[in-house]
């Protein structure tokens, strides 16, 4: 029977349908896989925003993978707890992410200080400035945000914490 | 009624709340005031869409009767509908859709909260994941409000008027029912007394920051938990349903 490592490999060449550089099992959406035998499958998904178009697409492009390796029947269920976090993402893919000129999540969502009106310093993902500023805390994607580094003047993608 | 029963009315009611909301705020998109006020706030209104699809499909899972999420949001009519009358009310200017947003956000967020620790693990889920969307919502409508209270004269009236009118459909936030009582009994509905304490004491103090003034002793609006609403819903649901509605079974 085809192992769990292999599903996990399969899935890796799916790329998020947003954001490419980094694969769905990179993203952390994939949450369970019960392989039941060569034609049965089960897998446990979760959202990464409520209402995240993509999160079609890549249901889509699983059953697709799956379908071309040979399943027959595919359960896909949609689960939210735990909620998705950006500290699934990891530093791997993190890295990817700033290749790609999208600033990286920071690591850990446990800090709620930038509630209370603290903004951190994201660094600018091309010049590696610190000194950069927030000109929107919503941008091209409900996970992103819109900055600006004041060195190099190029506007980016930071990937929010959640 | 039943413990399913009342589930299966207080997801509905959470469902319909997000849903109208979210059809609401769509009127936006494309139309805010600058570019990436357009974009915040067609973000927030994809989100509490989603919340909507979420807690939709739960109902019409918990309902038992082979109804889709689908057949839930197009083939009701107004008065089997039980969102809060403040979501279905016209976005007016953009200080009116951003005071609106502040409240329902706040609400939003302390709701969450709680309904975060219920004993129905699907309505919990649901609450973790809203709760991180809902907390960068309330950050950026609190501080417009802020900005539209401490701003010029022009936004500050704009602000204040949209507050005067809005407040009448605050009350109905906090209303309970059997509905809420059976739930609350069992540990899966929030109590929204606890709620309100909150909610109460956050607006007091970001409007005062804001130097807008409360209204008080408002007469207030009643209805949704009955199915009654303004006479805006039904035109939102004409819009909203003409298609699944003329052309039904139609796949996308």
């Amino acid at each position: 029977m085809i192992s769990k490592e292999q599903i996990l490999s399969l899935l890796s060449e799916i790329p998020d349908p947003e954001i490419p550089v980094i694969s769905i099992i990179e993203l952390g959406v994939i949450r369970d896989i019960s392989i039941i035998d060569n034609a049965s499958i089960s897998l446990k998904i979760t959202p990464t925003y409520s209402g995240c178009p993509a999160m079609k697409q890549i249901e889509d492009d699983v059953r697709k993978k799956l379908t071309e390796n040979g399943f027959t029947n595919i359960t896909i269920i949609t689960i939210y707890s735990p909620p998705w976090t950006t500290d699934w993402i990891n530093a791997e893919a993190k890295e990817k992410l700033r290749k790609y000129g999208i600033a990286p999540p920071e690591n850990t969502t446990e800090d709620k200080s930038w509630l209370t009106g603290k903004i951190k310093s994201i660094a600018c993902p091309r010049c590696k400035s610190q000194n950069t500023k927030l000109i929107s805390q919503f941008g091209s994607t409900a996970c992103k945000a819109l900055y600006q580094c004041s060195e190099c003047l190029e506007p980016f993608d930071y990937f929010k914490c959640i | 009624m039943t413990v399913n029963d009342a589930l299966f009315q207080y997801t509905l009611r959470l469902g319909d709340t997000n849903l109208i909301l979210g059809q609401r705020l769509s009127e936006w998109t494309g139309h805010g005031p600058f570019l990436e006020e357009d974009l915040a706030l067609t973000n927030i209104t994809l989100d509490i869409t989603g919340t909507a699809k979420s807690l939709l499909e739960y109902a019409a899972l918990v309902e038992g009767k082979s109804r889709t999420a689908d057949d839930l949001a197009y083939l009701r009519n107004d008065r089997h509908y039980f969102n809060a009358q403040i979501t279905e009310l016209p976005n007016g200017d953009y200080a009116r859709t951003i005071v609106r947003q502040a409240i329902i956000d706040c609400f939003d967020f302390y709701f969450y909260t709680e309904l975060a620790k219920s004993k129905d693990e699907t309505l919990a889920g649901i609450a973790q994941k809203s709760i991180k969307e809902v907390t960068y919502h309330l950050r950026h409508t609190a501080s417009w409000v802020e900005r539209f209270g401490d701003g010029t004269e022009e936004s500050h009236n704009k602000a204040q008027t949209a507050l005067n009118e809005l407040w009448q459909y605050t009350g109905e936030l906090f209303e309970m029912n059997e509905i809420d009582e059976i739930l609350i009994k069992e540990g899966i509905a929030v109590d929204l007394n606890l709620v309100k304490a909150k909610w109460e004491q956050y607006m007091t103090d970001l409007l005062q920051k804001s130097t807008l003034v409360k209204p008080e002793n408002v007469f207030m609006q009643t209805g949704s938990r009955k199915g009654i609403h303004t006479e805006y819903l039904a035109f939102i649901l004409a819009e909203m349903q003409a298609l699944p509605r003329m052309y039904p079974d139609a796949k996308w």
